[in-house]
């Protein structure tokens, strides 16, 4: 059998799910071939004959993943050092981009943004790519922890929506380039609740029969600002009276709340064991897809919006690569399977647009929501040492109370 | 000698007369202990079956997770990590810690006391606190040694091994003081008499005696090096992770039963080498 | 030999005392060098000067984005003087010795049964207590959450024996905050107490049921007295990293069971005020260092 006849059954046996991705790439690639000419060939096969879909990741039509003209390849290191949180990106995209530009990328992983800043402040080096949220962009900014982005090279900028650029933390997005964005409102089980729940109010002053089956964010901003929010307040109020107030709210609330718990909401939600959390978009699609019955929910008074972004370290030891690498992530079909994977918001208009997102994500309101929505989300921002420290002592007293 | 031995059968028999009930109760608790003990891992291990994600319902046997985790590239890399540096831990920690051992036990100076509190104080600190100073500490010589040796040193897989050994030392020290204790000195002193130096004395009489502490001792400084999450996290360097780093991160995405699988495996390779070992005891007992 | 030769001879042999006690104490310092040396030198450089560190950061100020800003000041000390935080202070120490106690009384019967086991399966039954714990501590405390739940195996089976109607709330509560703990720190309390009974020596037991001793009688006042090293070790081993606990009291407690660790990761980590979060810091080290001197009290007491 030749050479393309042996590809040839490789590509069907991969369309049919027998043989993974990563597993054709690496015969291809040991046969000899480029990837560039292997992705004319699976276009070309993709094209010609009906197949059944593979695995869902797979169903975009691929574009030739060719290096852009404006990428000067003389400047590119052969390795890569990305930080991200876990499970934050689809795996096969870094492949992808190896196998391209030559470049190995080692990826490590962290769990919250305090985590990233403790490593970066405490000196740790060596990282080349970073995603802090929002609010850490902006203290990153402030402590001269970030480098500035080469925009001749980052021309995969266009792609983004301009809603989700020149954000309050970085106008100009001198420093990062928006990566994935959510909300954190609810989810609920419509089976028990009925279908219209719409405000905070079932959350904080709950029904009888929800009692021991609430579960709140572990997160001092975003428990603390719900609460503001639904009475009236901004999110980032810090006035004593505001704070009585929610504290008052939040105490009362207490003999509802099951657990605080960022990691666990939406496994308590799939049991059963709580009917209400408070939860962030890509978990409470996660938990719908085991469980139809529930619904997330942007309540009526308002919640945060958050969005990580792609930045570069001042100490990152590969720089130009880091810059290609995150043009690399923007391309539309690129964004479009990773938004797939990880099931987060994609800022990415021309991944919507040019059909690469999953029709039933663009379909959900609570991922994608429409503009009149939008006026009701608010930053989470940081509100100084006085405040935070104010904001602090109440958490303290909450958890304990 | 002889009369040690027929002492022992009859103080075993005697005692089985007497305290049948006693010991009835005793292997009771044994029992519920290791029921106790191993509840979660055999749930976890049958979730790792599971064909569902989340770990509510049973849908199913699959051993897709098996695949999936056998696949990631991330585990592996991880899991070889984390043996290297708890077997180097393990191993330096016993010696230091026994040396530390007998020097709080059999040798008197003059700060020892000081030395003696100190030598409690790892165990003491707060992880995340001695997490931070050693990140800061080791941020402040890599600097340092750079400026005036030319060194560049940068975190990684060393940095957590010696983090490790700090903190695992003095947990194995406590335990091979508990057996010095009230160590009976005449067997020692009878060998000096007969003519062995303080060498040969200490490697034939002394080190066997003590040898059930010591390797308790380092039986727990493997297991602190193996599950430790904070300390890791803060020393670790790029590309240096480790199994609890890795699944620390993924959690916040909820555990997958792959990484039950993992788990399921170490527990099962233990298990082989715990029966191995016992076989290879009973081969070469007389 | 006359009395001035008798004095020459003991003057000569004093000298050669003095010089042997001198060697003998040379050798001394040697041996204590030798044998304290590598612990004292490695905890000095990676331990007490980060400590060292982070004790200065005390008494410092927070920077305008977190972390630390040199100056000297008490005022993170004074803001602990508040029922607020003693409350969660006495909180840890209570789990602690919850935690503690348990773990003795379900871990020496424990170590002696194993002590006594044949030989032969001594070490294989010690490295079965451990096996748990070479899994994954994380994948383990989910487990046991697992368990915990209110549709959990445990609830379950109590609702299938009829013994109770509705599920009970265990998990996110202290209970399974102290279960967790117990959990987690059993082996430290096996271990050390049954490296202690291995080299009791058993026929002091058949020479007190002589006397006429009974069983509880051979328990208090045979063995329990000489085990207690392995006792006090074992206790110190628990006592003192459950009350520095925090992934056990967040998870399992589903965050409204706060100990002074969660406190202080709180400090570092989400308000990043590195001064309070070391102040706390210190100020449990102290608590901690108390209790450390008071086993050692107890220990020195009873060694008679």
């Amino acid at each position: 059998m030749n050479r393309p006849e042996l590809i040839q059954r490789w590509i069907r046996d991969w369309q049919q799910g027998r043989l993974s991705r990563r597993e054709l790439l690496r015969r291809v690639t040991l046969l000899g071939m480029s990837s560039f000419a292997l992705a004319n060939l699976t276009t070309a096969c993709t094209r010609s004959q009906p197949t059944p879909t593979p695995a869902s990741t797979e169903a975009s039509p691929r574009v030739g993943a060719a290096i852009p003209d404006y990428v000067d390849r003389s400047k590119l290191d052969r390795e890569l050092n990305f930080y991200n949180w876990s499970e934050y990106i689809d795996p096969d995209i870094l492949t992808e981009f190896q196998e391209t530009y030559g470049v190995k990328v080692t990826m490590d992983t962290y769990a919250s943004n305090e985590d990233l800043l403790a490593k970066l402040q405490g000196g740790a080096t060596g990282y080349d790519v970073i995603v802090p949220s929002d609010y850490m962009v902006s203290i990153m900014i402030n402590l001269g922890l970030l480098e500035p982005l080469d925009y001749s090279v980052i021309k995969t900028i266009a792609n983004i929506d301009p809603e989700n650029l020149k954000p309050y933390y970085d106008p100009d997005n001198t420093y990062s380039v928006p990566y994935m964005w959510g909300t954190s409102g609810y989810s609920y089980d419509t089976s028990v609740l009925g279908q219209d729940l719409a405000s905070w109010k079932e959350v904080f002053e709950p029904r009888p029969e929800v009692r021991g089956k609430v579960v709140m964010l572990d997160d001092q901003r975003e428990v603390i600002g719900a609460a503001l929010m639904y009475l009236g307040y901004e999110i980032n109020e810090t006035s004593d009276d505001a704070l009585a107030k929610a504290k008052q709210l939040l105490l009362t609330q207490k003999p509802y709340v099951l657990a605080y718990s960022s990691q666990n909401n939406d496994d308590l939600l799939v049991a059963g064991e709580a009917l209400i959390a408070h939860i962030w978009t890509g978990d409470a699609l996660m938990s719908e897809q085991e469980k139809p019955t529930l619904r997330y929910v942007i309540p009526t008074e308002g919640c945060t919006v958050w969005q990580d972004n792609l930045c570069v370290p001042k100490t990152a030891p590969h720089k130009y690569t880091a810059m290609v690498f995150i043009d690399f992530l923007n391309r539309p079909d690129i964004a479009g399977r990773n938004a797939n994977y990880i099931m987060y918001g994609s800022p990415n208009k021309a991944a919507r647009e040019q059909g690469y997102i999953d029709q039933e994500v663009l379909n959900n309101p609570g991922v994608y929501p429409p503009p009149e929505v939008w006026k009701r989300l608010q930053w989470i921002k940081d509100v100084g040492e006085e405040g935070a420290l104010k904001l602090d002592r109440l958490w303290t007293e909450i958890k304990t109370g | 000698m002889s009369s040690l031995a027929t002492a022992r059968p009859a103080t075993t028999m005697r005692s089985k007369r007497r305290f049948s009930f006693g010991w009835a109760v005793l292997n009771l608790n044994v029992l519920l202990t290791f029921i106790f003990l191993y509840a979660p891992i055999i749930v976890m291990s049958i979730f790792s079956f599971n064909a569902s994600r989340q770990m509510q319902v049973w849908m199913g046997f699959t051993l897709d997770w098996y695949a999936r985790m056998i696949a990631d590239e991330r585990v592996r890399v991880a899991a070889q990590n984390s043996l290297v540096i708890a077997l180097v831990s393990t191993i330096v920690s016993t010696v230091i810690g026994t040396l530390t051992a007998l020097a709080l036990e059999r040798t008197r100076f003059r700060v020892k006391r000081m030395y003696e509190a100190a030598m409690y104080l790892p165990i003491i600190v707060p992880e995340i606190v001695m997490a931070i100073a050693l990140l800061v500490f080791f941020n402040l010589a890599f600097t340092w040694l750079d400026q005036f040796f030319g060194l560049k040193l940068n975190f990684g897989l060393g940095t957590i091994t010696i983090a490790h050994i700090a903190f695992s030392f003095p947990f194995v020290a406590v335990v091979v003081r508990a057996r010095l204790a009230d160590f009976d000195r005449t067997l020692e002193q009878a060998a000096q008499d007969l003519g062995a130096n303080e060498w040969q004395t200490f490697r034939h009489i002394t080190l066997p005696l003590l040898m059930p502490g010591i390797i308790a001792g380092a039986l727990l400084a493997f297991t602190l090096s193996i599950d430790d999450f904070v300390i890791t996290f803060f020393t670790a360097g790029v590309g240096s992770t480790t199994l609890p780093l890795e699944i620390y991160g993924r959690v916040r995405r909820g555990i997958t039963p792959d990484v039950n699988a993992l788990s399921t495996v170490m527990l099962l390779a233990s298990i082989v080498l715990v029966l191995g070992s016992l076989l290879f005891q009973r081969r070469r007992s007389f | 030999m006359s009395a001035i030769d008798r004095v020459r001879v003991q003057e000569r042999s004093l000298g050669w005392h003095e010089r042997a006690s001198e060697r003998i104490r040379q050798s001394e310092r040697v041996r204590a060098l030798f044998l304290a040396g590598p612990g004292g030198l490695w905890l000095l450089l990676f331990f007490l000067l980060p400590t060292a560190i982070v004790f200065a950061y005390s008494f410092a100020r927070r920077g305008p984005y977190g972390a630390v800003a040199w100056a000297f000041t008490l005022e993170n000390y004074a803001r602990l003087f508040d029922w607020l935080y003693i409350r969660v202070f006495l909180m840890s120490v209570w789990l602690a010795l919850l935690t503690t106690v348990i773990c003795l009384v379900i871990g020496y019967p424990f170590a002696f049964v194993i002590a006594r086991s044949p030989r032969r399966w001594r070490n294989a039954l010690l490295v079965l207590v451990l096996i748990p714990f070479w899994t994954n501590f994380l994948v383990r405390t989910y487990a046991i959450m697992l368990l915990l739940r209110a549709d959990g195996l445990i609830n379950n089976a109590l609702q299938w024996l009829g013994l109770i109607d509705r599920p009970l709330s265990l998990l996110f509560t202290p209970f399974a905050v102290v279960l967790g703990l117990v959990y987690g720190y059993l082996p430290f309390m096996i271990l050390p107490i049954y490296a202690s009974i291995e080299k009791f020596d058993f026929t002091l037991v058949e020479a007190a049921q002589d006397l006429g001793a009974n069983a509880w009688h051979v328990f208090w006042r045979v063995l329990l007295p000489l085990t207690l090293p392995g006792v006090l070790a074992g206790s110190i081993l628990v006592f003192i990293p459950s009350v520095g606990a925090f992934v056990t009291p967040d998870l399992l407690g589903g965050g409204k069971v706060v100990m002074i660790a969660n406190l202080i990761n709180q400090q570092f980590l989400t308000v990043r005020h590195w001064p309070f979060g070391s102040a706390i810091s210190f100020v449990l080290m102290a608590i901690v260092l108390a209790a450390t001197m008071l086993y050692f009290r107890i220990g020195e007491t009873r060694r008679i």
